[in-house]
């Protein structure tokens, strides 16, 4: 399953044969995926076909019944979800789950728990840059802000802790194109200006292919077509499956 | 009902009139009163009575009239003022003026509250004229001062972590156990008595066994924890409180140890640092010069869950601004979210529930040196119950909502007794104390309904950049517990 024209050194993140249940219902059916250092790898897929699941599973909740996930090196696919997160992956969650009665400021520093405050101020500075949006909102409850806001919020939280893999579970969802553009771009500027590698879950299956360097097809909890992004873009079948609304 | 929906249905058309309005008003009314007589007609307006050994009626036209009467005329007012088709809804905007007063206020309020308390013996013994008359009222403040305390330990768990327990009464017990067990223990005694001298173990066994009731508390908290970590909002409220439960059945049955229902007697009395209160020639009066009185002890008392229930907001305040407080906060937001920023919630819960618990068995242990003597019966739910209440209405989370709430519940209920001019128009009959659950009741309806979070429901953060902001509690979404 893994791309030719990937690096030649193992993989950062591989997900090999994972099969996860929900009781009895399997919701990923033995998943292959890979992300090399330095990549914007992308998951697409329609609703219920386990994106989240998968992203998930990585992070042990739910753990996945059968199959290995390896970080590193190392198998995480057992270890409990926080001392993966210690392992400098960060998670932008589905649904954002940012702490809605804390202020923003507050939401950051919860970011920062994992990397301790030594880079706290630089740290700061950098997610200000990136959303300028957020220092005027910095002393506002989390609750307060526009959904925008917080998909920004919850990105910016998840790099206070200064990750190595950042996963963003559906940041465009819900998002007016602007923001999405926004938002897209922030990601790109990460990864091209401080080699960030980082793993996309998406249902804008257009704007994520055009971001990422590899993509992966979802359906029904397994892995049915990968390859180079703007490949996949081109491929007939994904744009009958997940493009026919055109350019959105 | 019916009416008044035809009513407004009917106001919608056209701009209305006041005159018709007002006839709209009146006609409404009249069927309501019209529906009240067919109801307590019948209801009321008959009653039977046994007359010469034989089952008789009595009519009751006048009281029908008046509840009539009443109906009618409440709901015309009604009509007039609050269901008024031309009554403008005024739409709120931001804090309301009395929460803009209060956040004016803020910064002299606290120091005030503060200050009061500290002086309130005095107070209460110049307004009393002498330290015996003034014992009623300190006692009152020795009660109240407990009750914030408790509200403010458990305000660690319940406000800032957002685990419900509604078993909290048991630490407070674990608490005055520990000190009834070992104050009275006569291998304890005769321990110290070879060690370090005679009456060491009764000069200073409260002031030893008040951080060892506080650990031996915690201690439990975190065994209560350990069962509980999977568990949230009505399944944690639910073994929290067979916990309590189960906590007073052992102190119950378990009579060998703990004295069984009979309780234990005769705890030696708080000493200030090992000077004992009495009329001794080494007591507390004689070594300061004074004449000996008992009040001395009640006004000890007072400082000493004064000093316990300010070092419990104080710790409080500083654990808010340290990560473990603000992990709590987060863990009480999403506990998800928390366990994908690398906390580990397991250590963050059984801290929450330690702390909380700590605190409630410090409360315990001067509960046990207050009273001389415990039992299950000090123990029971509805102890959980109040305490946890007053951190619902206090706002939870709020320091000073949970000092005001517990003083208006325990204050206004204790005023309730005094209440006995009332009898002048209710009768001798009537004892106005029957009523406190009642008035506590409605008192909490009341403030749910006027304040749904607490009367404090604005969260103060801990850090903020440049300036202060507070955005009022019901712009915000619900917390999810």
């Amino acid at each position: 399953m893994t791309d030719t024209s990937s690096p030649t050194d193992a993989p950062m993140l591989a997900v090999r044969g994972v099969k996860t249940f929900y009781g009895n219902i399997m919701a990923l059916k033995g998943v292959d995926v890979d992300v090399h250092r330095g990549e914007i790898v992308t998951l697409i897929g329609s609703n219920g076909a386990g994106k989240s699941t998968l992203m998930m599973t990585i992070f042990g909740q739910p753990r996945a019944r059968e199959g290995q996930i390896v970080y590193e090196g190392r198998d995480i696919t057992k270890m409990p979800t926080h001392e993966i997160a210690q392992l400098k992956i960060a998670q932008s969650p589905e649904g954002r789950r940012i702490f809605p009665r804390m202020t923003v400021y507050e939401n950051l520093q919860m970011g920062a728990s994992v990397d301790g405050f030594a880079h706290f101020d630089s740290d700061l500075q950098k997610v200000y840059t990136l959303f300028p949006r957020l220092k005027e909102r910095i002393n506002q409850r989390g609750g307060t802000l526009s959904g925008g806001e917080q998909q920004m919020l919850a990105i910016g939280r998840a790099l206070m802790s200064r990750p190595r893999l950042l996963m963003l579970d559906e940041p465009s969802l819900g998002l007016a194109p602007l923001i999405v553009k926004q938002i897209f771009d922030a990601i790109r500027e990460l990864n091209r200006t401080e080699g960030l590698t980082v793993f996309l879950v998406e249902q804008n299956a257009f704007h994520a292919l055009k971001l990422a360097h590899r993509g992966y097809v979802l359906v029904n909890g397994t892995v049915t077509m990968s390859g180079q992004g703007r490949e996949l873009l081109e491929r007939p079948e994904v744009r009958a499956a997940y493009l026919e609304g055109g350019r959105h | 009902m019916a009416a008044h929906t035809a009513e407004s249905a009917s106001a919608e058309n056209a701009a209305p009139a006041s005159p018709s309005a007002f006839s709209h008003a009146l006609k409404d009314a009249f069927f309501a009163g019209l529906i009240m007589l067919g109801l307590v007609g019948p209801l009321v307006g008959f009653e039977t009575v046994i007359r010469d050994g034989a089952l008789g009626l009595d009519y009751r036209p006048l009281t029908v009239a008046v509840m009539v009467a009443i109906v009618f005329v409440g709901r015309l007012i009604l009509n007039l003022t609050v269901w008024s088709p031309n009554r403008v809804v005024k739409t709120r905007t931001g804090p309301s003026p009395m929460a803009r007063a209060v956040t004016a206020a803020g910064p002299a309020f606290k120091p005030a509250l503060l200050a009061f308390a500290v002086a309130f013996p005095l107070i209460a013994v110049l307004s009393q004229g002498g330290l015996n008359e003034s014992r009623y009222l300190i006692d009152l403040g020795i009660l109240i001062l407990t009750y914030v305390m408790l509200g403010w330990g458990l305000n660690i768990v319940v406000g800032l972590a957002g685990l419900l327990d509604l078993g909290y009464v048991a630490f407070y017990a674990v608490g005055a156990y520990t000190y009834a067990l070992l104050a009275t223990s006569a291998p304890v005694n005769d321990f110290f008595a070879a060690l370090i001298g005679e009456k060491f173990w009764a000069d200073w066994a409260f002031w030893i066994c008040l951080p060892a009731a506080g650990i031996f508390a915690g201690v439990w908290g975190m065994i209560l924890g350990f069962p509980v970590l999977r568990l949230r909002g009505d399944y944690l409220a639910i073994v929290t409180l067979a916990f309590g439960e189960i906590i007073r059945l052992v102190l119950i049955n378990w009579v060998d140890f703990t004295g069984g229902g009979a309780g234990i007697a005769s705890i030696p009395r708080v000493t200030f640092f090992g000077i004992p209160f009495n009329a001794s020639e080494h007591g507390f009066a004689a070594l300061f010069g004074l004449k000996f009185d008992p009040m001395h002890r009640i006004i000890f008392l007072y400082f000493v869950i004064l000093a316990l229930a300010l070092l419990t907001a104080f710790v409080t305040v500083r654990l808010r601004k340290l990560p473990v407080g603000r992990a709590w906060e987060a863990l009480r937001e999403d506990e998800i979210a928390c366990r994908s920023l690398g906390l580990n919630t397991t250590n963050v819960k059984l801290s929450a529930f330690a702390t909380g618990a700590m605190f409630g068995g410090f409360a315990g242990c001067f509960f046990a040196v207050r009273a001389g003597f415990v039992s299950p019966e000090s123990f029971t739910f509805d102890i959980s119950a109040m305490i946890l209440a007053i951190v619902v209405l206090g706002g939870m989370g709020s320091q000073i909502g949970v000092a005001v709430a517990a003083a208006v519940m325990l204050g206004g209920m204790e005023m309730l007794r005094n209440l006995g001019f009332l009898k002048q128009f209710f009768g001798n009959e009537f004892d106005p104390s029957l009523y406190r659950m009642l008035l506590f009741g409605l008192a909490m309806v009341v403030i749910m309904v006027w304040k749904p979070r607490g009367l404090v429901s604005t969260r103060d953060p801990t850090i903020y950049l440049k300036e202060k902001k507070s955005v009022s509690g019901d712009l915000v979404k619900e917390g999810h517990g």
